[in-house]
């Protein structure tokens, strides 16, 4: 049973699809269909996370959807001329209708071996219609978490495993519960958007293409945690996101999932969404509240724990996108099919983001334990160059580079604590043998000096002297003396992990530091 | 202590360094590890500010925790286990301090700062002396270059090249301040202290001088620092302008020990709290200007050139003028007015001097033109002429009534202290005919503004009580066991009448009616409800109804007797209170103690040796009216200028004019002294010796920073003066004559020198029911016993707007200028305000033909004036608004005498105007400046 009509296409509305010129396909395939007098039904929806296939083109057929990778209006207007609106096809050899077809998407390997829980309708419906969303399983854990009890709600969160994937990995459950347990009145949930890490996409590609999913996992949230207010602060340079989201959230509020007594409930729950103004630091948890209170971008010191006195100074749940979307499939049969997936005390799955110098970029949707290279040999499949790889840098800028021995470590948020490395948000970027890990570390303190929010010293000034320092003298002593003073110094992780891409790049890559070799 | 104190009143135990240490809950490690006697180093946390965490020194390691978290951020909890020293914590101190160098280089010696640099200190204290993270290559970057030195403040400059972005000054612009004036822009590296303009002066800020004091480098420094050097020398006294008399430290130059070189408001300041404003920090230099007169003067006519004499000279010539005059016209025919800028002890002495050597009770004092309905009002309703509360009160009211006061310019630090209660989420009501800045400004909005038509008090105060009467919102425990019940039950009657109601009152005072319904169920419903009010609700012709409208309201929901609520006069002079209190009134001796009441008056007669009249005496608008009937001749006037302040200008100077003799005692030769005879030079509060009331009842000592310029405390040469009539005093001290009033007036008798020295400032009453002072008044009952509901029936003022008389005028204040100026002038303050303008609104405006900046002919039926206009949609149309700071405008030419039923008080605050363009000064201003020229 397809839930589409068969000849519907898709296109990705996808910030990534759009960039990589979904538009113009999805343009060129309105007026030929015009032209050729063919009735066809276009869906703009999200990504399937297949960076490397976009613009991903998708027929429903009556056999499944068939893909066609990496399209544009010429290659549309051969697919045409297969006739392939007029006729049924032979599926048996999909290249024959395109070489772009990469025949049925649901057998394509790259997205078959993934484990998609989060990520399980993206790219498949129509982002804006709650419909949809309803007929692959969207609100059904919202309506079944109204008729429980908030505390078996935080107990099943809690035996689910799940651990913030903004990039602390902090058990959502004790969170959770330490919200519940304020007596407050008035409390929020906030959504943390500002997804401003390099090579993370992770949180857009889920607003843009499953939004309800974020509405839903709020709501569950408020209902949890006994709070009434949600607000989505959104970086500034999401401009498609924050359409869809809008969307999304008015037609949840004409559809009372949002607003009074949602859903027929005696709750109340609504989501006001906020556009940042450009500051990485806003990323982090404390800044983004100051922001939120319309105050100068800044971290504040904890305690108080924003759980306890958070936005306006009121107990306020505060999650990254991931982990709030991460939350109805956390709570299937009370937490215990989540925790069963992954290793130790890193569980459920993690959508790492493939980016950089390789050849199949894109979202991977994984449980926890393969170890680094499974998941870049298996999906990456090597560089786009074709030359060798040297460096991988996991979670973000603030992650550390690793060369190729360290890649067999297992996806584990412990394990990378103990090479001092970090899986953070899930970011991988990859790194040809071209890379100059001098200049590397360079950037690492450059990226500091242009995000810092100013207002801890060692991380205000620290950034800056070490990038001098590397800039001139180059030298060894004096940066890890700075990278000890912002490690133990600095109010938050900015400052606190600048250090891990300068050391570990130090670390594994001496050579490019020898004064011979340094690159200005 | 590093950060402020924990208000919890539970304890933990925790120990710091292997020493045990109990604190309260909720400190910081850091206070905990300082109250021990463990120093902590710290640069960005200061106890006055809430703990920021930024500068990094502060760490600690704490058992079981990782990391080395702030000590000021953290606070402690039980049995924690802290180590404030380690090899790690020196390395990463060292570390942050080498930072902090290699951004701001250690150049001490050329430094305005010099020994009063916490940076410095801090190197000092970790043995930095350079820094390893900058060498030739990576110099001290240059990104301050664009940022020149920012001079254009009076008082202070700012450096950035001095600053560690530590951001202390823009916290104490928004926790002490409360006016948001700073910031910090960029971001890293970049980051720095901005005031969102041009320069300071351009710039939202007011000058408190809150950023200069929390700066912990040269920064943020005085200009009197840098040119006089760091202060060495400190003597702690109370400023002399507004009510709120803070606790200042006047701190003064090691070479020169009268020379002043900045004053520091007092963290142990119980009416300030370690806050000032640009009046009380900075503007003191008037005390050494120019113009000050430091010898005496007379002369025979008022056209005639001053002659300078001696002391002697001067007395003798006051006292012969004055017996003759006595002699001729009666005993009746010479007063005295006292100043609301003396001290007690001095004002002591000119009352006992009317009264014992002028055999009269001629005294009056300016408060007869500010605050005597408020003395008039809370007396007949409570039983005390005084305000119901203590200022740190307001930290507790859930709902602020404020009517007809403007506390961010005329009561500055106890606007500071409200907007913190505002700001933490207390509502606000406000009551004036103007969009005072309290309606809405950083952080801060009032639920409501009522903005009524000026003179229109009585029937909105009515309106609310209807509201609350109607809809039965009393608090009738209160009301049955606190009040007088048939008083209430009439009130009760004549309130719930139709024509109170809100409907009712629209149509009087123009202020929507569901509006007055919601701010009165607000101020109703609310667990502690405070009213605070100014001179816009005593300066009326029924101002004293008003005040007893005001007591009324506070009775009837019962929000009197408690921190949180009460009713609460903003009084204009730094001791309007204590002039009050010393008995400067025709009709009642100090302790506003009947002067008909024969025992009251035998205690007296018994103590000074005297027989005292029993009939009251002149009021002010007396007087006048008296001088000009030729039956008043002779005016002993100190400190205050009549001839600028009081209304109908005109008026006042026919009648001194009309006097033989008038005395002058003033710092300046003031608007009045061009009528004078005889001219005493006075003394500023750096001379003077004793104490200063402010409005909360606080009694605060004033202590010389340097001798009389003029060779004379001012009570000396009263005392000389009475001698020379022939009733010798023989005050040997200040203090003597506090002692003198604690023996006479119940209400003082626990007050003396040595008291308030050893133990601080005291609220009266101060006796042996309350040795510690007085806080909160009628906590269990009223001082007259029951509180008395009194009817306060709604009368229009006489002074009716007509076709030739359209608009109303309304007068006010500003933050940078204190009453006719005659200090605030004569500092760097005139540089915010050169002139007085009259606000109008557009829709006034337009149709006259006036534009903005144009000069405006402002005419009533008393006189008219010429000022520059200035479009403002801070007065509603029909209403027009000005200041009366400066002499030359001549404000008070344009006021009526029209003044309050019970007090005479003027009612400065409504005069029926009209406005047209002008191209030239008044008549008055014209004399006026014909006159000047001549003198000179």
């Amino acid at each position: 049973m397809n839930l589409y009509e068969t000849y519907t296409v898709f296109i990705p509305g996808d910030s990534a699809a759009v960039a990589l010129g979904a538009n113009l396909v999805a343009e060129a395939l309105l007026q030929e269909a015009n032209k050729r007098c063919i009735d066809i039904r276009l869906i703009r929806n999200g990504s399937r996370g297949m960076i490397w296939a976009e613009p991903l083109l998708e027929i429903q057929t009556s056999a499944g959807r068939l893909a066609f990778a990496c399209t544009n209006p010429e290659i549309l207007v051969e697919l045409l001329d297969t006739g392939i609106f007029e006729r049924e096809l032979d599926m048996s050899v999909a290249e024959r209708i395109h070489p772009s077809c990469l025949g049925f998407t649901e057998d394509i390997p790259w997205l078959k071996n993934q484990n998609r829980q989060t990520f399980s309708r993206c790219g498949i419906i129509n982002p804006l219609c709650l419909d949809d969303y309803q007929t692959l399983g969207g609100l059904s854990s919202l309506k079944n978490a109204l008729e429980q009890q908030p505390n078996d709600i935080i107990d099943a969160i809690a035996a689910s495993g799940l651990r913030g994937r903004g990039g602390a990995a902090f058990p959502a459950g004790i969170k959770w519960k330490t919200v519940a347990e304020c007596s407050s009145p008035c409390k929020y949930i906030v959504c943390n958007a500002d997804e401003g890490d390099s090579g993370t996409y992770a949180d857009r590609l889920i607003m843009e293409g499953d939004p309800f999913l974020l509405i839903e996992s709020m709501a569950i949230a408020g209902y949890a945690t006994g709070a009434n207010k949600g607000y989505i602060y959104l970086r500034s340079e999401y401009p498609l996101a924050r359409q869809i989201l809008d969307q999304a959230i008015r037609i949840a509020q004409q559809k009372n999932l949002l607003g009074d007594s949602i859903l027929g409930s005696e709750f109340n729950f609504d989501i006001q969404l906020f556009v940042g103004a450009g500051a990485y630091i806003c990323g982090e948890e404390t800044s983004l509240l100051q922001s939120l209170e319309g105050k100068r971008g800044e971290v504040r010191s904890k305690p108080p724990l924003p759980a306890q006195e958070g936005l306006f100074g009121q107990p306020t749940l505060i999650h990254n996108v991931i982990s709030l979307c991460s939350v109805p499939a956390a709570l299937v049969s009370s937490g215990q099919h989540y925790a069963a997936l992954g290793i130790n005390r890193s569980l459920g799955t993690l959508p790492f983001q493939l980016s950089g110098n390789i050849k199949y970029a894109g979202l991977v949707e994984l449980a926890f334990g393969h170890s680094l290279r499974y998941l870049l040999d298996q999906f990456g499949q090597g560089t786009l160059s074709g030359k060798p790889l040297r460096a991988v840098q996991i979670g973000g800028p603030l992650g550390a580079y690793l060369p190729d021995r360290m890649l067999d470590t297992n996806l584990d948020y412990e394990e990378f604590i103990a090479i001092g490395a970090g899986i953070g948000h899930g970011g991988i970027v990859v790194f040809d043998d071209t890379v100059n890990l001098q200049v590397q570390a360079r950037y690492a303190f450059q990226f500091c000096v242009e995000e810092s929010c100013g207002k801890c010293t060692p991380c205000r000034i620290g950034a800056k002297r070490g990038l001098d320092n590397l800039s001139t003298s180059n030298d060894l002593v004096l940066v890890e003396a700075l990278c000890e003073v912002m490690e133990s110094g600095s109010l938050c992780a900015m400052g606190g992990m600048t250090p891990i891409p300068v050391r570990s790049a130090i670390h594994y890559f001496p050579e490019d530091f020898t004064p011979t070799e340094l690159v200005s | 202590m590093g950060t402020p104190p924990s208000t919890s009143s539970e304890h933990v135990s925790l120990s710091i360094d292997g020493k045990t240490i109990t604190t309260k809950k909720g400190s910081s490690i850091m206070r905990a590890a300082m109250s021990a006697g463990i120093s902590i180093p710290k640069l960005c946390a200061t106890d006055s500010l809430d703990a920021f965490g930024s500068c990094r020194l502060c760490l600690v390691e704490i058992n079981g925790q990782k990391g080395t978290p702030a000590s000021c951020t953290t606070p402690v909890t039980a049995n924690m286990v802290v180590s404030t020293q380690s090899d790690h914590l020196t390395k990463i101190r060292k570390g942050v301090m080498e930072l902090y160098i290699s951004e701001h280089p250690l150049e001490c010696v050329s430094c305005p700062a010099k020994s009063d640099c916490e940076l410095e200190d801090m190197a000092d204290l970790l043995g930095v002396k350079e820094s390893r993270f900058i060498n030739e290559e990576t110099q001290r970057p240059d990104h301050y270059a664009d940022q020149k030195k920012d001079e254009s403040n009076p008082y202070f400059t700012f450096n950035a090249d001095m600053c560690i972005v530590c951001s202390r000054c823009v916290r104490a612009c928004d926790e002490i301040q409360g006016t948001f004036a700073l910031t910090i822009s960029n971001r890293g590296i970049e980051s720095g202290v901005s005031n969102a303009s041009i320069n300071f002066f351009e710039s939202d800020c007011v000058s408190c001088g809150a950023c200069v004091q929390a700066c912990p480098t040269a920064a943020l420094v005085e200009k009197s620092v840098i040119k006089l050097g760091i202060p060495q020398k400190t003597v702690q006294t109370t400023c002399a302008y507004c009510g709120v008399g803070c606790t200042l430290d006047a701190q003064l130059s090691d070479s020169n020990e009268t020379q002043i070189i900045r004053m520091l408001p007092a963290k142990s300041g119980a009416a300030n709290h370690g806050h000032a404003c640009v009046k009380g920090r900075f503007a003191w230099g008037y005390a050494h200007h120019k113009d000050r007169i430091l010898k005496p003067m007379i002369r025979k006519h008022i056209d005639d050139a001053w002659d300078t004499v001696g002391w002697d000279e001067a007395i003798d010539y006051a006292a012969q003028q004055f017996s003759s005059i006595q002699i001729n016209q009666g005993h009746q025919a010479v007063g005295a007015i006292t100043s609301s800028r003396c001290t007690n002890e001095e004002i002591w002495v000119m009352q006992k001097f009317v009264r014992a050597a002028l055999h009269n009770n001629n005294v009056d004092t300016c408060a007869r033109v500010c605050h005597s309905p408020t003395g008039y009002g809370l007396k007949q309703t409570f039983g005390t002429s005084a305000g119901t509360q203590n200022f740190d009160s307001v930290s507790h009211a859930d709902v602020i009534l404020l009517i007809g006061a403007n506390p961010t310019d005329a009561h500055p630090v106890f606007a500071s202290q409200m907007k913190r209660r505002l700001r933490a989420g207390a509502q606000l009501i406000v009551i004036d005919p103007r969009k005072i800045d309290l309606v809405r400004t950083p952080h801060i909005s009032a639920t409501y503004h009522l903005g009524l038509k000026p003179g229109t008090n009585v029937a909105i105060m009515n309106a609310l009580a209807h509201v609350i009467v109607n809809e039965n919102l009393l608090d009738t425990s209160f009301i049955q066991k606190r009040c007088d019940s048939q008083a209430f039950m009439k009130w009760q009657e004549f309130i719930a009448n139709p024509n109170h109601s809100p409907e009712f009152a629209e149509n009087i005072t123009s202020v929507n009616a569901e509006n007055i319904r919601g701010a009165a169920r607000l101020y109703a419903a609310a667990e502690n409800s405070a009213i605070y009010y100014g001179l816009g609700v005593t300066e009326h012709s029924q101002g004293s109804t008003m005040v007893m409208a005001l007591a009324n309201l506070a009775m009837a929901t019962g929000n009197i007797g408690r921190a949180g609520v009460g009713v609460n006069p903003l009084r204009g002079q730094n001791n309007v209170q204590g002039s009050c209190d010393m008995g400067s009134f025709p009709h009642e001796l100090p302790g506003y103690r009947d002067v008909t009441d024969d025992a009251i008056r035998a205690s007296f007669e018994h103590d000074w040796l005297i027989k005292m009249e029993k009939q009251p005496g002149y009021r002010i608008p007396n007087m006048m009216d008296a001088a000009c009937a030729g039956q008043f001749s002779g005016l002993y006037i100190q400190g205050e200028d009549i001839a600028q302040s009081d209304p109908n200008t005109q008026h006042i100077e026919a009648a001194l004019s009309a006097m033989q003799c008038v005395i002058v005692q003033d710092l300046f030769l003031n608007e009045t002294a061009r009528f004078a005879h005889v001219f005493l030079p006075g003394t500023s509060f750096l001379e003077k010796d004793g104490t200063f009331t402010n409005a909360e009842r606080r009694l605060g000592r004033v202590r010389p920073i340097m001798p009389p310029q003029t060779g004379k405390q001012e009570w000396q040469v009263t005392q000389a003066f009475a001698t020379a009539l022939g009733y010798p005093m023989h005050y040997e001290s200040s203090a003597q004559i506090m002692e003198e009033i604690a023996r006479l007036t119940p209400t003082f008798s626990r007050v003396s020198h040595s008291n308030l020295d050893n133990h601080g400032s005291v609220q009266w009453p101060c006796n042996n029911n309350s040795p510690q002072g007085t806080q909160i008044m009628h906590e269990q009952t009223f001082t007259r016993g029951l509180g008395q509901f009194v009817i306060t029936e709604y009368q229009p003022t006489q002074e009716k707007t007509t076709r030739k008389f359209p608009l109303i005028l309304t007068t006010g204040r500003i933050l940078s200028q204190y009453n006719v100026g005659a200090q605030t002038r004569r500092t760097e303050n005139i540089q915010w305000m050169a002139e007085d303008v009259l606000e109008i609104h557009e829709s006034d405006a337009l149709p006259r033909g006036i534009r903005d900046g144009d000069w405006v002919e402002v005419s009533s039926r008393k006189g008219s004036t010429s000022l520059h206009a200035k479009l403002s949609d801070r007065v509603n149309p029909g209403v027009i608004y000005t200041t009366f700071h400066h002499p030359e405008s001549g404000t008070n030419v344009i006021t009526t005498e029209l003044s309050d039923w019970a007090t005479s008080c003027p009612e400065y605050k409504v005069t029926a105007v009209e406005v047209v363009p002008a191209n030239h000064l008044s008549p008055w201003q014209l004399k006026r400046q014909l006159k000047s020229r001549t003198l000179d």
